[in-house]
């Protein structure tokens, strides 16, 4: 299996309970977050954030997706998607939404990923 | 605010990418594919060989309302189950990314989360011969919820050779959906279901 995943076990329900301040990642502008959708920071983290999101504004001084947010703070999906919920809100990140599924099978989307495999 | 979760995560800061597996700041969008099949059958090894970083791992709860209801004081209770999955990213060129994500372990709870399938390209669904059967039911899955996938042929030593046309009628498939075979472990062959894939994706789009 892969390396990233030795920790999950400390994550305790409780523990997440109060990263998100008791909020499920099902309600409101959350749910707008794809599981790929790029997040860039605008700064860097300010002093006194809460540490979790402030790992989100050091980790995404360069684009990284929501999967990868969650992969290296070791935290779900869900609890991620809410403490961007926050932070988008605030204006302290942006995200760069995935390619619209109502746009899906694009032509000229797809002739861009087989050039892109093509390299590999 | 004050978080109790203050000191454990001061004590271990989230360790971002290395620096060369950082996206350039011109990634505008990302696309997503799923792998999905039988256990053990190849997803993570299918993934590890075309990522260009080393897979990770995310995790998520997915709760099942209803499930396991009304024991002792017929209080209403949820069922949590945590999944796990392995994804990879191949950046396609300087503003498109595109990322896999291999589904562990029972096929049918991916099928509950509507964030892996949601605005997914489409699927590879990997197969061992050995255990078809395995794949009658995420092949079920993704056609109820119209998601278009391949299929591939993990080359396992001891797995019996079956004609493409012999697995496509075990396996109840239309003549349209490509059947190919490939060795997981190699770059070039996973990337060749990767096109495999997008060509199929490309012939839909143009009809
Ligand atoms: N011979 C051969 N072995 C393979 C191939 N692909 C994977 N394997 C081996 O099969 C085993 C299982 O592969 P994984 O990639 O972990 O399978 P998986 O589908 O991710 O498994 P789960 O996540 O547990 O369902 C590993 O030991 C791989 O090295 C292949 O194409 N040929
Ligand atoms: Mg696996």
């Amino acid at each position: 299996m892969s390396g990233a995943d030795q920790d999950w076990e400390e994550q305790s329900p409780e523990r997440l309970y109060v990263i998100t301040g008791g909020r499920s990642g099902a309600s409101g502008h959350t749910t707008s977050l794809d599981l790929v959708t790029l997040i860039v920071s605008k700064a860097g983290p300010k002093p006194g954030m809460q540490p979790e999101q402030a790992s989100i504004m050091r980790l995404c001084h360069s684009p990284l997706s929501v999967a990868e947010l969650s992969a290296y703070m070791q935290l779900p999906i869900s609890v991620v998607t809410v403490l961007l919920g926050d932070l988008l809100a605030d204006g302290r990140v942006v995200a760069r939404a995935p390619v619209p599924p109502a746009q899906l099978p694009d032509r000229a989307l797809i002739e861009a990923v087989i050039h892109g495999l093509q390299k590999l | 605010m004050d978080f109790k979760s203050s000191e454990t995560l001061v004590e271990r800061p989230a360790q971002g990418p290395r620096s060369e597996d950082e996206l350039p700041e011109t990634a505008a969008a990302a696309v997503k594919v799923v792998i999905v099949g039988g256990f053990g059958v190849g997803k993570t090894t299918l993934v590890g060989s075309v990522s260009e970083i080393r897979p990770l791992t995310t995790e998520e709860t997915m709760t099942q309302a209803g499930v396991g209801v009304d024991d002792i004081v017929g209080v209403e209770r949820k069922t949590s189950t945590t999944v796990a999955m392995d994804f990879g990213r191949i950046s396609l060129n300087d503003e498109l990314v595109l990322y896999l994500f291999g589904t562990p372990g029972q096929q049918r709870f991916w099928f509950l989360w509507n964030g892996l399938f949601d605005g997914a390209l489409g699927a590879v669904v990997l197969i061992d011969t050995r255990r078809l059967e395995v794949s009658f039911d995420v092949i079920g899955r993704l056609e109820e919820r119209g998601v278009p996938f391949v299929v591939a042929i993990n080359s396992f030593p001891d797995a019996p050779v079956h004609a493409v046309e012999e697995i496509r009628g075990a396996l109840d498939l239309p003549a349209e959906v490509p059947i190919i075979d490939c060795d997981a472990r190699l770059r070039t062959s996973s990337r060749d279901v990767l096109m495999t894939l997008m060509r199929y994706l490309h012939s839909l789009a143009g009809a």
